[in-house]
């Protein structure tokens, strides 16, 4: 007699047994075979007592205090808004403040995943006299190319180990069974870098940006989270996936791009804006 | 959606902050629960809220009310939840033999007794809850979120992999393996002997 598996159980639990004739065939076994009816009542009672993990209350007016901790942030944001708005009507200002926002990716991105190596780079300021004003902003600018050099590589570095990781991966030699144990220990340091970068992006209204790395890392998550060994027909499944997004195409023009200097768009690399 | 968030959002869309705020008052208590569930920590669950409805506020113009608000502002706290996860060490090694009430008693919890006290009953409440909030912790992210999507949220399956970006295998795989590892936990409150009864049944079956 065929018992039923673990999973079966729980999909059947949720409701998401494959289909009618699956549920029914479930539910007529469950019927006729005690062993497994005691597992599915232990797994029943095992999620029953999850309920009992108590969520704590808020008090009343709890949204009205979380208003009031964020309606200042919100009087920033509106300015942010109109600013937007305002250099929306001018391609020259929209174009800036691309350049801008890009500066501040690469500002913030820069001080969050990249290591403290930048200051190593920038010039030592001048210590013959007193720092003026211009002096200030001269330094200002300096770092922010410095950082701006810095991120241009690390970004690019991130796009070249994410183009190679998932190149091998789909070069993989075919056997009775793939084993992608190695790439996907390697995709998941990237999914992390890449999910950093992305809400940077997004934050800082960088939309080409943040889309084409929204593209890389739901490739990447994929990889991450599925099985280790894959089974030929597995295997191609996730090939075929990978080659018809064309996500290493993609990211090898972004890549290059990034590198070269340019302020990267989807368009230009055949990328959905 | 319902009428009033969908009056609300677009007034709060047009830049009437005073919707905005309704919207915050009606939903922050189920984005708490939802955070909480899905970090078990308090302070993370209130970052959480704070850092999604900031989201939502700067993306509203965005949303085209294809699913109702709630399910879009609470699709913004998994992300907010999932990213945090991921950021977050894992507190023990995944371990399938190892169930998390018998890690630290060595030799697991005894099932709670017949016309136990009061106290006692109590006690081991909190002992199953304690339990509980251990097995959730050894849960990586992905299967923690995607639990708590479909056993609190009642999201389907296609909705839980759109918001993690898995397919449907690997959908229900996390979900699975989530069952798993609770299950094999909670084991000596549930009567693991009932579990154990049915696999001696079935190998004596095969």
């Amino acid at each position: 007699m065929n018992h039923l598996t673990e999973q079966q159980l729980v999909l059947y639990h949720y409701g998401d047994a494959d289909d009618g004739v699956d549920t029914v065939w479930i539910e007529e076994h469950l019927h006729a075979c005690p062993a497994c009816q005691a597992d599915f009542d232990h797994l029943r009672r095992a999620l029953s007592a999850v309920e009992l993990l108590p969520v704590p209350d808020r008090p009343d007016g709890y949204g009205a205090s979380v208003w009031a901790r964020i309606q200042p942030s919100l009087e920033h944001e509106a300015g942010g808004w109109r600013e937007h708005l305002f250099a929306a009507l001018s391609p020259r200002r929209l174009a800036l403040a691309g350049a801008a926002a890009t500066l501040v990716v690469v500002a913030l991105v820069a001080g969050r995943i990249l290591p403290r190596q930048p200051a190593a780079l920038a010039p030592p300021p001048p210590s013959t006299h007193a720092p003026a004003a211009g002096d200030s902003q001269t330094a200002s600018a300096d770092r922010e190319r410095v950082q701006e050099r810095v991120l241009r590589v690390a970004v690019g570095d991130l796009l070249e180990r994410s183009q190679m990781t998932l190149t091998e991966l789909v070069n993989n030699p075919s056997g009775a069974t793939v084993d992608i144990s190695d790439e996907q220990e390697r995709v998941r340091d990237l999914v992390t870098e890449n999910r950093l970068y992305r809400q940077t992006a997004l934050t800082t209204g960088e939309p080409a940006v943040a889309s084409v790395l929204d593209d890389l890392e739901r490739v990447l998550i994929e990889v991450a989270n599925g099985p280790s060994t894959l089974s030929p027909e597995e295997f191609g499944r996730v090939r075929k996936r990978i080659e018809q997004q064309g996500i290493i195409f993609k990211v090898r023009v972004f890549g290059e791009r990034v590198r070269e200097g340019e302020t990267p768009s989807p368009a230009s690399a055949g990328i959905r804006g | 959606m319902d009428e009033n968030d969908a009056r609300d959002v677009a007034q709060a869309q047009a830049g009437d902050e005073l919707a905005f705020r309704r919207l915050v008052e009606r939903h922050s208590r189920g984005v708490f629960q939802l955070a909480f569930r899905l970090t078990g920590s308090e302070s993370d669950a209130e970052d959480i809220v704070q850092d999604t409805l900031l989201k939502a506020y700067r993306e509203l113009k965005r949303f085209e009310s294809r699913s109702s608000f709630r399910t879009w502002v609470h699709r913004i706290t998994v992300n907010c939840a999932y990213d945090l996860l991921r950021q977050r060490p894992r507190h023990q090694a995944e371990s399938l033999d190892a169930p998390a009430g018998q890690d630290a008693r060595g030799g697991g919890i005894e099932p709670e007794a017949e016309g136990s006290s009061r106290p006692d009953r109590l006690a081991f409440g909190a002992e199953i809850q304690e339990c509980v909030r251990a097995a959730l912790d050894l849960l990586t992210p992905t299967e923690r979120t995607a639990f708590v999507l479909r056993h609190f949220e009642g999201c389907s399956l296609d909705e839980i992999g759109e918001t993690l970006g898995l397919r449907m295998g690997a959908t229900k795989h996390s979900i699975f393996r989530a069952v798993q590892k609770m299950r094999r936990a909670l084991a000596p409150f549930v009567g693991a002997s009932a579990a154990n009864t049915g696999r001696e049944l079935r190998q004596l079956q095969s």
